[in-house]
């Protein structure tokens, strides 16, 4: 079974949302996300400063398998890119809650993320897939 | 009901992701790809293809009757053991599968065919004996692994008996020899040394814990095809078809011409075409970010094409591809990647070979 972290938000899409404090939110791609791209080999990241809207693909997952995008679970701007997956995007796959992190991002208005789903709802939509 | 082989239970023992191949319900990856990749290229790596359909080809006109099947020569072979590569083609000059054909004498031969095309495959080897003097013998009662990289021969080795090693001594590439239990060849689909064996079913699962136990790692479909790829070898269905002639898809070396009087299925139309020309394929190497990939349209001064296989090349660190396109394209063609058209080299295509870069 998939680890999907219960103090997390999710798109169903596949991404996850930690909130940091002050409206800003960290975004990454989901443990069953990498899982179905299989080896990473390259991530293109959002630049710094980008505005950004809830549902627009903003970076791409590139596995050896297939290319896929990643979207923006919530509207706001771009404000660090984890510029470590440059060199290393199998972070993505060996710690895709950690180190695989993508992008952060200041919240437009931060209770959109009370709009994603909570884990139990992830992993009901990742049932049905 | 998919397909399984008898090494099933040791990849879900090995908690393999297992996907439908044509059919068989076979490993993917048994964790990250790359590295299954990385240690064939390195060390040494294994691949169960027991999926593969072996045939044997025997009686007095065994040597006729390929003679007139495949388009590459059996006469060529002398040696006991010694195989050959060749396309089997249609009256039109289409690829109906690739093949290996092992000789042992001109009244024994073995097949080795690809598991997507078994029944197509079995139905055509019957059709054609017609009127030859051969029995076309399929060989369920093997499975088969494929030990693959720079120390692979060596870690296979200490599963051997004394003669075994024996008769796999010295043993050049491209042979096969039956050692005992087992049929030993020197073949593979990696661009390593290594061996491809045929071990009888019951014995397969503790022959490739024998393995596993002499370090070598368990590899799954998705090393083996970024591994064909780097080799520059061809996958039956993606890089050819039916419908394509081998002088279309790098295979034309496969083709025996001579003697012109030896009359093979399809030879009157890969006469016509050589004539009129055909496209080529083509390699591809992209050295910036993002991977090439199978379908993706190719634009040249000399008309379209596309690309046929396509990937991220775990030993250069950037994408290769195959592509068809028309003849005598120049040093560069343009790809369509992600709705943007992107500058890609042209070289052979062939790109790794015993762990090193060939461009």
């Amino acid at each position: 079974m998939s680890n999907i972290p219960s103090e997390l938000r999710y798109a169903s899409t596949h991404e996850w949302v930690r909130p940091e404090g002050d409206g800003v939110f960290t975004v990454g791609i989901s443990e069953h996300a990498q899982d179905l791209l299989g080896d990473m080999v390259f991530v293109e990241l959002p630049d710094v400063g980008d505005k950004v809207s809830a549902g627009e693909d903003v970076a791409v997952a590139e596995s050896v398998k297939a290319a896929s995008d990643v979207y923006s679970p919530i509207s706001g701007e771009i404000i660090e890119v984890n510029e470590a997956l440059e060199d290393s995007p199998e972070q993505v796959n060996s710690d895709p809650y950690g180190d695989g992190w993508m992008f952060k991002i200041k919240a437009d208005d931060p209770s959109e993320v009370d709009g994603l789903l909570d884990a139990e709802g992830y992993e009901n939509s990742i049932d049905e897939d | 009901m998919s397909n399984t082989t008898p090494l099933h239970a040791k990849h879900i023992e090995a908690g393999a992701k297992m996907v439908d191949f044509f059919g068989w319900d076979m490993p993917i990856s048994y964790g990250s790809q790359i590295e299954e990749h990385h240690a064939v290229r390195q060390d040494a790596g294994m691949f169960d293809v027991s999926h593969m359909t072996i045939v044997d080809a025997t009686g007095p006109q065994a040597k006729d009757y390929l003679r007139y099947l495949l388009a590459n020569d059996v006469a060529k072979l002398q040696d006991k053991g010694k195989a050959l590569y060749s396309g089997m083609l249609n009256e039109a000059g289409g690829v109906v599968d690739d093949l290996i054909v092992y000789h042992f004498d001109e009244t024994n031969y073995r097949l080795v065919v690809n598991s997507a095309t078994r029944e197509k495959d079995m139905n055509w080897l019957r059709e054609k004996a017609e009127g030859f003097d051969v029995t076309i013998t399929e060989r369920s009662e093997f499975a088969m692994i494929a030990v693959q990289g720079p120390n692979a021969k060596e870690k296979a080795a200490t599963l051997f008996s004394d003669a075994q090693k024996e008769a796999v001594a010295g043993m050049k590439p491209f042979f096969g020899v039956q050692a005992e239990d087992l049929f030993i060849a020197t073949t593979g689909y990696t661009g390593e040394a290594g061996y491809e064996i045929m071990v009888p079913k019951e014995r397969a699962g503790q022959f490739w814990q024998g393995l596993l136990d002499a370090g070598v790692k368990p590899c799954g479909l998705g090393a083996r095809d970024t591994l064909r790829l780097e080799a520059g070898m061809n996958l039956y269905g993606q890089d050819m078809d039916e419908t394509v002639s081998p002088l279309a898809a790098n295979m034309g070396w496969t083709i025996t011409w001579e003697p012109a009087e030896r009359d093979f299925v399809g030879r009157k139309a890969l006469e016509q075409q050589r004539e009129a020309g055909t496209d080529k394929l083509i390699g591809l190497v992209m050295t910036e970010k993002g991977v090439l990939r199978a379908g993706q349209k190719v634009r040249s001064g000399n008309g379209d094409g596309i690309i046929t296989s396509g990937t991220f090349s775990p030993t250069l660190g950037h994408a290769i591809a195959m592509a068809r396109v028309p003849a005598g394209v120049g040093e560069t063609v343009e790809v369509e990647m992600r709705k943007k058209w992107v500058t890609v080299n042209v070289v052979k295509p062939s790109f790794v070979r015993n762990g090193k870069s060939v461009l």
